[in-house]
């Protein structure tokens, strides 16, 4: 019973392109040999591209409503119980809205940015396991596949900006690209530490890598000092990459409006957002593949629980957390952004690196947890705390008028 | 027509693009994506002749793009650190203009 | 010749040419980005995964980046109003003309391009890997340097020189 729950998606799967085989006997057609398989990944894709739009939707309204909550105010409250309706007025609005592009502007850049950036998008899915068995690509690189599409997006932000021909749009085009690039460096090297004590790029390997459980603990690597230290950071380089706030510089409203995608108005400008939410899910499924044991169950005793049911309770628990960090933090200053990338992150995550190492050749034991920790938590004393006491990274001092 | 010699003549209009945008074009970045287009025509012969070779298992060919990918980028950086140090120089980065040793 | 082969050459030759031919310079590096994306695709068609990923992540992610923010910096976004091709244009041309012609006519002629292709090779990442810590851990260690060379040296020349 609870394998066929588990698997319950794999084997509707099956079911359809038995069915559909069977149909084209009883009509007595041929298809040809190449049909098939594209059948087989058009079921693979179709649940992709349903599920995570009605994601975006539903996490729309949470976001308000939990921005709210933080902020002391209701939030939308008036269309649907709870105004948990509230994504289908958006969503219509936004269709009939009348799509404004300046005369100015490139107009085929203009188009195509948008275009491209919900495609990659939606690609990055292909290789992302959602369950047991479930995933659409299961790619012996996955990994490079997935920061490899990502990195398209940074050109895609660049033709937004540029082609509106809006000196705030290229600005924060700008200030976007230079966030992405650096903080592109500690997001791929975090993972890297993952490669190194899996030795795979195939995120389903890395999947069942973290199956097993030694002693109360499974063994995610989020439970090591190195993985502990590389999540963190992963989650951070990953806020950044996906320019939420305190990272919102590039749509920072106080200063250059809206940033990239000021002159998209309608139906373009929901593209863009529903591709700024894609990428969140995306990396949060990406953290989770490699941080959080992927669809495994926290405990064997809850090996009942659906694999696919587990993947996406800690999808929305990383998606609270990208909602609370919104709503706590303020926004970093420019240069406070490029000094935590280069000053903190990146030697964090090399040091990491090396702990990572530490951990895999010194072998079982309390010596592992000894030595990898004790680096960890040296570099961190030694790289982290000056300088988030300096003026570098460190909070603001105000001085009041009284 | 072999599939082998089409992926030899599509690596050799790359070469031949990317060259004619180097010597005929003015501008220096222009210049430097012509470069890198030869490169890249060149990489495509190295994993063509990997794939089409007599011992693929070897992976001579997937080595030598590895590294050549590896040689352009470094390529590429200096290269448009040098075009930005000379158009803050001399203001332009039309290679005609450019022409004396002296600054 | 097959289908997916000829609409990756169709690609790969009409951005190429748009990239060397547009007046724009912005236009140029978004063709050539196209173009790059183009040859992953070759190299993925040609069963070469791990190379055609990385060449998306370090051509279209970082070095097609890296042409726009330099023609950005150097003013370049507006297209020229005086004519893009140099003085020696025709030389120039001259000289491509007479490269593709011996290229294309030695490909016509060689024997080696009429071998017949082997069976499909399956290269997993772990292979890569053990040959690059193994056969090729000399390149890989210049590589390093390399690498370290060119960032120090890129960061030295851009870097805005002090006013005395």
């Amino acid at each position: 019973m609870t394998d066929s729950l588990d698997q319950i998606f794999v084997t509707l799967k099956h079911w359809l392109l038995s069915g559909l085989d069977d149909l084209l006997k009883w009509l007595e057609v041929a298809p040809p040999g190449w049909s098939m398989p594209l059948v087989s990944i058009v079921l693979s894709l179709a649940p992709i591209l349903m599920v995570f739009p009605a994601l975006f939707a539903i996490t729309t309204v949470l976001e308000r409503k939990g921005l709210g909550r933080i902020q002391n105010r209701y939030g939308p409250n008036r269309v649907g119980p709870f105004g948990f309706l509230q994504f289908a007025a958006d969503g219509i609005k936004a269709l009939i809205k009348e799509d404004l592009v300046p005369r100015a502007a490139d107009k085929v850049v203009h188009f195509i940015a948008p275009v491209i950036l919900v495609i990659t998008a939606f690609t990055v899915y292909a290789v992302l396991p959602f369950g047991r068995n479930m995933v659409a690509a299961d790619l012996d690189a996955g990994l490079l596949f997935f920061f490899a599409v990502g990195a398209a997006s940074e050109l895609a932000v660049f033709m937004a900006g540029w082609s509106s021909r809006n000196k705030y749009a290229l600005l924060g085009a700008m200030r976007a690209i230079a966030q992405m690039v650096s903080y592109e460096i500690p997001l791929i090297l975090s993972s890297v530490a993952v490669v190194m004590i899996t030795g795979t790029l195939s995120l389903t390997k890395i999947v069942e890598a973290q199956s097993t459980h030694a002693g109360l603990l499974p063994d995610w690597f989020v439970f090591t000092p190195w993985g502990f230290m590389g999540f963190t950071l992963f989650m951070i380089a990953a806020n950044a990459e996906l320019n939420r706030s305190p990272f919102d510089l590039p749509e920072g409203e106080s200063e250059i409006i809206a940033g990239y995608f000021i002159e998209y108005s309608g139906f373009k400008f929901a593209l863009f957002f529903l591709s700024e939410y894609l990428s969140m899910f995306a990396l949060s499924g990406l953290g989770i593949t490699l941080f959080l044991g992927g669809w495994n169950a926290p405990f064997a005793a809850l090996d009942f629980i659906p694999s696919w049911a587990w993947f996406f309770a800690k999808l929305l628990a990383l998606i609270f957390l990208f909602i609370w960090t919104r709503g706590t933090l303020p926004r970093l200053r420019q240069d406070q952004l490029m000094n935590l990338a280069w000053k903190f992150m990146i030697p964090m995550v090399l040091v990491n690196l090396v702990a990572a190492a530490l951990w895999h050749f010194t072998g079982p034991g309390w010596m592992r947890w000894l030595t990898s920790g004790a680096l960890v938590v040296g570099a961190y004393m030694l790289l982290g705390k000056p300088q988030f006491e300096s003026k570098d990274i460190g909070k603001r001092t105000y001085r009041f008028a009284d | 027509m072999t599939p082998l010699a089409g992926y030899l003549l599509l690596s050799a209009f790359l070469f031949a693009i990317g060259l004619a945008g180097a010597l005929t074009r003015r501008n220096a970045i222009i210049v430097l994506i012509g470069i890198e287009l030869m490169l890249n025509a060149a990489n495509l012969n190295f994993i063509a002749f990997w794939r089409y070779g007599p011992n693929p298992e070897e992976l001579t060919g997937i080595m030598f793009v590895i590294f050549s990918i590896a040689v352009a980028a470094a390529e590429a950086a200096v290269g448009l650190a040098l075009i930005i140090a000379i158009y803050r120089h001399y203001k332009t980065t039309n290679m005609d203009e450019i022409n004396s040793l002296k600054g | 010749m097959n289908l997916p082969f000829a609409i990756i050459a169709a690609v790969i030759v009409a951005a190429a040419t748009a990239a060397m031919t547009l007046r724009n310079l912005v236009h140029s590096s978004l063709a050539v980005a196209v173009a790059f994306g183009g040859l992953a695709l070759a190299y993925l068609y040609l069963d070469a995964q791990f190379v055609g990923l990385t060449q998306i992540l370090v051509y279209v992610g970082a070095v097609a980046i890296l042409i726009v923010f330099a023609v950005l910096l150097t003013r370049g976004g507006e297209p020229p109003e005086k004519c893009i091709f140099s003085a020696t244009w025709f030389w120039g041309l001259l000289i491509t003309v007479a490269v593709f012609a011996t290229l294309a006519w030695c490909v016509m002629h060689s024997f080696a391009s009429r071998r017949d292709p082997s069976d499909k090779v399956e290269v997993t990442v772990k292979q890569i890997g053990d040959a690059l810590m193994t056969k090729f851990v000399l390149p890989l260690e210049v590589i390093g340097l390399l690498l370290t060379a060119a960032l120090i040296g890129a960061v030295i020349i851009a870097m805005r020189e002090e006013k005395k």
